[in-house]
């Protein structure tokens, strides 16, 4: 491998120069970051199914474009999707047993955009079944472990692709986010994660977890590399009605006019409650005063039922994810138990072998708060407390341009440690929920190190104003080098 | 006892539109099983349903069509329950929010009378796909060709007092689905099915007594034929100090009876709750504006206009009005230049309707087009042929040997009205039958007809009957 520098440390934006350039192949590239995930990923775990095969035939092919008008703005670069996005050819699991081998016919939206922009995918990343969690626990294909500390979890359901990003096996990887999957992951591994506004990024071929939520986003290190992803991802797609018609700005121009001098930061007094850790805590505010000391002004704002983003978001999300894995009957595709005496049988014993635990236990949650009875009570109540959380942003939005505060409440923390408490697990989701049930965009920075482990800072801005949270998170990057740090295991493979 | 029946429909029909309601799948029947099944219509994981406009715009026709109030926001709501051929598990319906809601149909009573039958509201929803138990075997197999297939489910309030009432109810909004072009109305393929909600109750009590759902009943004489046995049924059980449990029923028409297909135990708790994949449905007035310029003429409005304009009778307006085809096919006949509008009438109901269903065709597939039957009215009416001479020379037509005047042409037809000629066959036959001029001159005068015959035995049929008889008439009274 002569020449090959220490290119897992260059950004995406750095790699998708070198390929332009001709500084080195894609091929050598892929070669490259396949060796590292040789290395690495089997204490990591963080990828499902690897295909260099593919991948290097695509690097060839990016290869081949390199200077034409074909190539695209990523041309050559490989990153990774999360196992939730389907991939033509390419084995789709979404962290189930009931997709361990379901090869999609087709590619989603996102893919196809990244594979148009010239990227080159090295694999599928591990996550939490049917992106049901907030560790990275509930994976058929095992836990991913945090590459900080590999006793630890790297949070969830993105955890696959923030352990990949944050040990420099790819400098980008895709995720979704329904309650804070990208950017609590992004938070517990020091990458930067961004979930774009609802409607902004399409849903087609993203397996659905709860639909009116899940949004696809990215994870990589920097703001300009979100950028840069996000501005090939992003726009109008006729296959998702949910998909909205909203101009695309330049997200990567936007940055070069980055200042924060002037922005009004909302700082909510809910963010910073009893479940936050003193020492994550104090990393956020002193993350604050950075953007407060370029000009930013904080400013007060109130979430008065941001309190109830839970309970309001396990209703809600339960309730779509009955719906929506319904489908998993074992009659067309998926897991299909042997020998069953009937259909009912074939209904019962596929879906019990097929589903894990937390996903049963949604799926019975939200089967229960849509039942007659229960419906008005449980689905409709949330529904009118969503809407009220929504209200609040958008008050605050008055007052603010931005607002901020950590990400998630702890740092990464003891894989096992709250798998036995479903409720404990689903309240390290209390700050990024909110963002998701208002359709708002968000992303989490990294914001320094509580004894050795990440911290984020969390921004959430109005509806479509990712070029705004780009350009505050880029200005923060310029001025700390929390994303640049890299966990030691990262070395390892030289 | 004297019992009262009460009845309610729920009609499902299947919109005409090229591609299916959330997939750009065809919707064209009868192709092998699963090829008109797109990744959308089988549920693949990560798939997402986009609304097909037209099928909005044919609902809004609908409502328009009968006074409904049209929903400027209507919602789309998933039905959950496990079925093999209902692929995501869940049916895309409208639930709370119908697209429209509050309109009413008239319908034609035995007695002449008209009554009218509300319509509580109608939604767009889609098809499931269908189950096929005999074609594998030892199992079962699927077919989801017509999975999202789009359905209009048109629910009428429990209006309806008789299985008669019932039927004409769903002829008349099987007629008025094919006016508007907004579904084909094909029962044999199932474009068109009903279920009926039944309940009787003592005459005079206003309470609604317990209903049974029948399911399945696509054609207007199994309609009535389920309900009637339901009737009796319910009846019978109550006389008999039972009780009508509320229940689905299927009619089972080789057997002609219903049973019971599942109870209330076993019924589907279907967990409705707004569809997140779409939005809410806004029709805006552009949406209504096109919807009422796409309106034809409706079925009473072109009955009133037959009567006045074509001089028919409510009954011929009634039966060339009750489909859109047929009506068009009349005026299209009636309008021709050189034809009489009542000829027309008794034609197409005559001998143009005995052809089509004694060859089982509809009339859009009827072997003589419209301006070829106007040609031979035509040539009725001109005096080229007689009436009797024109069944012949229709068969001719029907049987594709050419049009009226080729035909007329081929076969010499052409009817005799040159005054020599017909003089010399009028003297031939009287020259042959003296005795019967005779009787004739003392007073037989009924002998004409005689005559009349004679003439044209000689001529083949040929002979202008009208002139025939004016000569015949000069001639024997002259001489008299």
């Amino acid at each position: 491998m002569s020449g090959a520098g220490a290119w897992h440390e260059c950004t995406l934006a750095e790699l998708a120069r070198g390929v332009r350039d001709g500084a080195y192949t894609s091929v050598a590239l892929t070669e490259y970051l396949l060796a590292r995930v040789d290395a690495l990923d089997p204490v990591l775990n963080s990828f499902v199914t690897v295909d260099a095969e593919r991948a290097l035939a695509a690097a060839r092919a990016a290869d081949a474009r390199r200077g034409t008008a074909a190539a695209g703005p990523l041309n050559g670069v490989p990153i990774a999707h999360k196992d939730i996005f389907c991939t033509d050819g390419l084995r789709t699991t979404c962290g189930s047993r009931m997709l361990a081998d379901f090869v999609p016919p087709y590619d989603a939206a996102a893919v196809e955009r990244l594979a148009a922009a010239g990227c080159v995918t090295l694999g599928k990343t591990n996550m939490d079944e049917f992106a049901m969690g907030s560790s990275n626990e509930t994976s058929w294909f095992g836990p991913v472990k945090n590459p900080w500390d590999t006793s630890r979890v790297p949070g969830g359901s993105s955890g696959g692709s923030a352990a990949a990003v944050a040990a420099r096996l790819v400098p980008a990887a895709t995720g979704t986010d329904t309650g804070g999957s990208i950017r609590q992951p992004a938070a517990l591994t020091g990458t930067t994660g961004l979930k774009p506004t609802y409607g902004r990024v399409s849903r087609w071929g993203m397996i659905a977890f709860a639909s009116s939520l899940d949004q696809a986003g990215t994870l990589t290190r920097t703001a300009e590399d979100a950028a840069l992803m996000l501005a090939a991802m992003a726009g109008l797609d006729p296959r998702d009605s949910t998909s909205v018609d909203a101009p695309v700005p330049d997200y990567v121009a936007a940055l070069a006019y980055a200042d924060v001098r002037g922005l009004r930061l909302g700082v909510p007094g809910a963010f910073f409650d009893q479940h936050l850790d003193a020492g994550i805590g104090r990393l956020a505010r002193e993350a604050i005063a950075v953007l407060e000391s370029g000009g930013a002004k904080i400013v007060e704002v109130e979430l008065p039922n941001l309190h109830l983003a839970i309970p309001v978001y396990y209703v809600v999300a339960p309730a779509e994810a009955s719906s929506n894995l319904s489908r998993f009957d074992g009659v067309r595709f998926g897991h299909r138990a042997a020998g069953a005496k009937d259909l009912l049988d074939l209904y019962e014993r596929s879906r019990s072998e097929g589903f894990g635990d937390e996903v049963k236990r949604r799926i019975m949650t939200g089967t229960y708060v849509l039942s007659a009875g229960y419906f008005d009570a449980y689905y409709l109540k949330a529904q009118q407390v969503r809407a009220l959380i929504a209200r609040d942003f958008e008050r605050a939005f008055e007052q603010a341009d931005l607002i901020v505060g950590p990400t998630a409440p702890t740092p990464a923390f003891a894989l096992g440690a709250k798998t036995d408490d479903p409720v404990t697990m689903y309240l390290n989701d209390i700050y990024t929920v909110g963002a998701p049930l208002a359709g708002l965009p968000a992303i989490s920075v990294p914001c320094g190190l509580h004894e050795d482990l990440p911290a984020g800072l969390q921004l959430i801005g109005p509806h479509f104003s990712e070029d705004r949270l780009l350009a505050a998170a880029h200005w923060f990057q310029q001025r700390t080098d929390w994303h640049r740090q890299a966990p030691a295991l990262a070395a390892e493979a030289g | 006892m004297a019992w009262e029946t009460v009845i309610g429909l729920e009609i499902h029909a299947q919109l005409a539109t090229r591609s299916k309601i959330f997939s750009g799948s065809s919707t064209a029947y009868g192709a092998a099983p699963n090829t008109q099944a797109s990744l959308i219509d089988l549920g693949y994981p990560g798939v997402l349903p986009v609304l097909n406009r037209e099928a909005v715009r044919m609902a809004v026709m609908f409502g328009l069509a009968t006074g409904c109030t049209i929903a400027q926001v209507s919602v789309f709501a998933r039905k959950n329950y496990f079925y093999p051929d209902l692929p995501k598990g869940y049916q895309i319906s409208q639930y709370e929010l119908p697209i429209v809601h509050g309109g009413s149909v008239q319908i034609d009573l035995p007695d002449g009378s008209r009554k009218t039958v509300r319509i509580t509201r109608a939604h767009l929803e889609e098809d499931a796909g269908k189950s096929l138990h005999d074609a594998v075997d030892g199992m079962s197999g699927i077919d989801l060709n017509r999975a999202g297939t789009p359905l209009l489910e048109i629910v009428s309030e429990p209006d309806l007092r008789s299985p008669e009432e019932a039927a004409a109810y769903m002829r008349r909004i099987h007629q008025l689905v094919r006016y508007l072009g907004i579904s084909d109305g094909n029962m044999q393929e199932g474009s068109f099915r009903c279920d009926a909600n039944v309940s009787v109750r003592p005459r005079g009590e206003t309470k609604l007594g317990t209903r049974a759902e029948l399911k399945n009943l696509n054609s207007f004489r199994f309609i009535e034929r389920a309900i009637r046995h339901e009737v009796d049924r319910q009846i019978e059980l109550i006389e008999d100090g039972g009780r009508v449990v509320q229940e689905t029923r299927l009619y089972d028409a080789d057997a002609d009876a219903t049973r019971p297909m599942r109870s209330k135990e076993e019924a589907n708790d279907y967990r409705y709750f707004p569809d997140p994949d779409l939005l809410p449905v806004h029709v805006d007035a552009a949406l209504i504006d096109d919807a009422r310029a796409a309106l034809p003429e409706l079925p009473d409005a072109r009955r009133a206009r037959f009567m006045e304009s074509w001089g028919l009778s409510d009954y011929d307006a009634g039966v060339l009005t009750s489909a859109r085809e047929l009506a068009d096919y009349f005026e299209r006949v009636a309008g021709a230049d050189g034809v009489a509008p009542k000829a027309a009438a008794n034609w197409v109901m005559g001998e143009l309707t005995a052809a089509l269903n004694r060859d089982g065709l509809a009339i859009a597939a009827s072997r003589v087009d419209a301006a070829a039957l106007a040609g031979l009215l035509r040539r009725i009416e001109d005096g080229t042929i007689s009436g009797k001479i024109a069944k012949d020379v229709f068969e001719g037509m029907w049987a594709g040997e050419g049009d009226a005047d080729a035909i007329i042409e081929a076969r010499g037809l052409r009817q005799i009205s040159d005054t020599g000629a017909l003089e010399a066959e009028i003297d031939a036959v009287l020259e042959a039958n003296p005795s019967q001029v005779a009787d004739y001159r003392s007073g037989k005068t009924k002998l004409i007809g005689f005559f009349v015959g004679q003439v044209m035995k000689r001529t083949g049929g040929k002979a202008n009957p009208g002139e025939v008889n004016r000569i015949l008439k000069s001639r024997l009274d002259r001489q008299g």
